[in-house]
């Protein structure tokens, strides 16, 4: 019998943790895959953050480890720079990158740090059960915005790759999602190219995959693949946002 | 071997390259500004790597990132600085990684002043960050000792798998002394087989504080404890001056210990029986030394520049056995030789020696 | 044990003078330590250095109480004259300061250091004066050694300045 599908080989067995519905599964396969492409898994470290992919480091099959919460690019920083010949990235959701970790993202795409960066936007903390974060969009409800979100009291969702955008140093942003097939597959193949940007030693690359959290939104699966088309997509348009790779070669 | 005149801060961070540090990682705050200057002039000539991070939170977390990967890696900072690593320090001691971490200790509490000062040494000793950790300390007492000490610290942070604080303050780091920089230092390179370097050919390395399964956490808590109490059978350091037939011993470390000797030697001339007892590592805490100069024949006289916090750990030591006197000064504040002389006499008029 | 204060405003070579007393001091084997006043004391105007020269291991080296001082203008005289020893020295610049001391005990010093540097071109060498009146004093330090800590402390393409400071030196150690 001919094998068709399988699991990379950077990635473990282990069974996750993730809710149904969320597709960090599916985003972590894409990094897995990407790896797996590019031959690099035993020269990669990753990084996990702290959110609901704290517990990467069991699901990737490559050196990990584990930072403390918003500092994965700090970490990653501290490895690439003792270890300039190795694969480096972080992964990290959007309370980590986004609003406790603000600084380390800015400063290591502003000091073009040849890491790759995998931002999960799923609008919302999951892991300690759904307050606002710091993309969280106007009018949605969290445990902390329990009558929506309001400009008044929150001010606006913070656009990542906009904003890391006219930063000099960064080499590399790209807005895709993981709500369908079609989107999956873009994703994977931004996710490859931002290693692919690290391997060429082209500087800072940061992939943002916005993603769901039916449980924590008060949807079922199905509802939240649309509620991410209907209401993320329009606020957080997907696409490149800044790409020199191809000036300089790629 | 020729002695070169210079400043502690600098002694301090020439010995860490040559004890092999191959990262610094930094952040600007007086006074120990000379540190990161010196790295960033040498350590890229060297072999090594030095990074100015956007805060000491960042600092901290590169530290981490590079001590996992395998590194000697080191960071510097003063009080305030110290303070905002205190989260990283704690997952570097849970995840086990070595470094070196040095605080040119500034007087506080708050943004305080940029003067000498002790009052960190709660901080360096019982912990710091959140959770159950120590740290190895060491405290010099002079520039050699700021050099010294340093390559000691890379040598136990690997030996331990444990962070290591070098504990100085703001006059040791700006003075400057004669210092001697043995030649061809012999690096004690170490297996590091856990680090995050890429799994070629094994199984992939974790470096990782996270356990949210009670049983097993608590049985790393007990591991950790035991290394701990290891610590505190190998590594205690000390310095002992005239204590065999003295009859009031001083305990003071770092700048205040030079003060302190001093004192003794003045109050030598006027016929009291005084000692120096100097602790090297306050942590571990040369508690069972102290416990044996401890007796009814003795009394100790604490000196510190803080409100008085070693104090508590030599009066552990000495429990209950004999009077544990204390002085010190405040706010940048340094005791002066007359200061201490003045308390000596005083505690000589108030007992029956 | 010779405890010493050097002070004067930022910019007359004050830190320079105590580390070359140091140097000189280190060179024949003797303990020293030096320790500059730090931070807003600097951005005050003024600026100061301990200086502990000891045939004996040193205890502080902070000074509290100097055998010498050597004083570069007025509010140095004023801020540290009262913490001098008895019977201790006063070395201070004349051609900057005035000294209205109530202390008859001490040995006092007036150098116009910054006549004697102007003559050879520079008031820039004023500190070297009054090093050389200092160790002239004292005999802490041999001026050979100040000569050869001149060519540590001075960076190599400033090394044709050190006859210059030579020269000033040697017109302090001769001023009396």
């Amino acid at each position: 019998m001919d094998i068709v599908f399988q699991r990379p080989e950077s990635m473990t067995g282990e069974q996750m943790h993730y809710c149904p519905g969320c597709t960090h599964g599916i985003i972590h396969r894409l990094v897995g895959e990407a790896i797996d492409d590019l031959d690099i898994r035993e020269q990669t470290i990753g990084i996990a953050s702290v959110g609901c992919s704290v517990f990467a480091y069991d699901y990737f099959n490559c050196d990990m480890q584990q930072a403390s919460h918003g500092r994965a690019p700090a970490v990653a920083t501290g490895i690439k720079r003792v270890l300039p010949d190795k694969m480096v990235f972080a992964y990290q959701g959007d309370g980590d990158l986004a609003s406790i970790g603000m600084a380390e993202i800015v400063h290591a795409a502003a000091r073009s740090e040849n890491i790759t960066v995998i931002f999960v936007n799923n609008a919302i903390y999951g892991m300690t059960s759904g307050q606002m974060a710091p993309t969280t969009l106007i009018g949605q409800k969290t445990t902390t915005t329990p009558r929506g979100r309001t400009v008044s009291e929150a001010g606006y969702p913070i656009k990542m790759c906009e904003l890391l955008a006219t930063l000099d140093g960064v080499t590399y942003l790209e807005r895709v999602s993981s709500h369908d097939a079609k989107h999956i597959l873009q994703a994977k193949r931004a996710i490859k190219k931002a290693f692919e940007i690290q391997q060429g030693g082209k500087g800072f690359a940061m992939v943002e995959v916005l993603s769901t959290c039916s449980v924590n939104w008060g949807m079922t699966p199905i509802e939240s693949m649309d509620w991410l088309a209907d209401n993320m997509i329009p606020y957080y348009p997907l696409g490149v946002f800044k790409d020199v790779s191809v000036e300089e070669g790629v | 071997m020729a002695r070169k005149l210079m400043r502690g801060n600098d002694a301090l961070a020439e010995a860490a390259i040559l004890a092999g540090c191959k990262a610094f990682f930094g952040y600007p705050i007086t006074p120990q500004n000379e540190i990161p200057a010196y790295m960033a002039d040498q350590l890229p000539l060297r072999g090594g790597v030095y990074l100015q991070a956007e805060s000491e939170v960042s600092a901290i977390n590169m530290v981490y990132g590079a001590a996992g990967a395998g590194a000697r890696v080191m960071t510097s900072s003063s009080s305030p600085g110290i303070s905002l690593k205190q989260e990283g320090i704690s997952y570097i001691a849970a995840a086990e990684l070595p470094c070196v971490i040095v605080n040119v200790m500034r007087c506080g509490p708050g943004l305080g002043g940029i003067h000498p000062s002790q009052g960190d040494y709660f901080q360096a000793v019982k912990g710091g960050g959140h959770g159950d950790y120590k740290l190895i300390v060491l405290a010099p007492g002079s520039v050699q000792e700021m050099a010294d000490l340093t390559i000691l610290a890379f040598d136990l942070a690997d030996k331990w798998r444990n962070p290591v604080m070098i504990l100085a303050d703001g006059i040791l780091g700006q003075m400057m002394e004669p210092v001697v920089f043995e030649e061809d230092l012999k690096i004690n390179q170490v297996e590091k087989p856990w680090a995050t370097t890429g799994a070629i050919g094994r199984k992939p390395n974790i470096i990782n504080t996270l356990d949210i399964v009670p049983e097993s956490l608590e049985q790393k808590n007990i591991a950790l404890l035991t290394k701990y109490d290891e610590i505190r059978k190998q590594e205690v350091r000390w310095q002992e001056i005239h204590t065999e037939d003295a009859d009031l011993i001083l305990v003071a470390y770092g700048t205040s210990a030079r003060v302190a000797r001093s004192a003794m030697e003045e109050a030598r001339k006027k016929g009291l029986k005084v000692g120096l007892f100097r602790p090297i590592s306050l942590y571990p805490f040369p508690e069972g030394e102290i416990s044996r100069l401890a007796s009814s024949k003795t009394e100790f006289l604490t000196i510190e520049m803080s409100s008085g916090q070693m104090v508590e750990d030599v009066r552990l030591a000495v429990n209950g056995k004999c009077p544990v006197h204390f002085t010190n000064r405040l706010g940048g504040m340094v005791p002066t030789v007359e200061d201490i002389l003045e308390k000596i006499e005083e505690i000589y008029e108030g007992s029956d020696h | 044990m010779s405890e010493i204060i050097v002070a004067g405003f930022g910019g007359q070579g004050v830190l320079l003078l105590g580390q070359l007393i140091a140097y000189g001091g280190m060179l024949e084997d003797k303990e020293v330590t030096w320790f500059p006043a730090y931070g807003p004391e600097q951005r005050g105007g003024t600026c100061n250095c301990s200086v502990v020269v000891s045939k004996e291991e040193i205890g502080s080296p902070v000074v509290s109480k100097p055998t010498s001082v050597i004083a570069m203008n007025t509010p140095s005289i004023e801020r540290f004259e009262n913490d001098i020893v008895p019977h201790g020295l006063l070395v201070y610049n004349s051609s900057l300061s005035e000294i209205k001391s109530d202390r008859s005990d001490l040995r006092i010093i007036a150098v116009p250091a910054n006549e004697i540097a102007d003559k050879l071109g520079s008031s820039r060498v004023a500190n070297m004066v009054l090093l050389g009146a200092f160790i002239e004093a004292t005999g802490i330090v041999e001026s050979t050694s100040i000569e050869a800590s001149l060519k540590i402390v001075i960076s190599e393409r400033n090394h044709h300045l050190i006859p210059l400071n030579m020269q000033a030196l040697k017109e302090g150690r001769a001023y009396q």
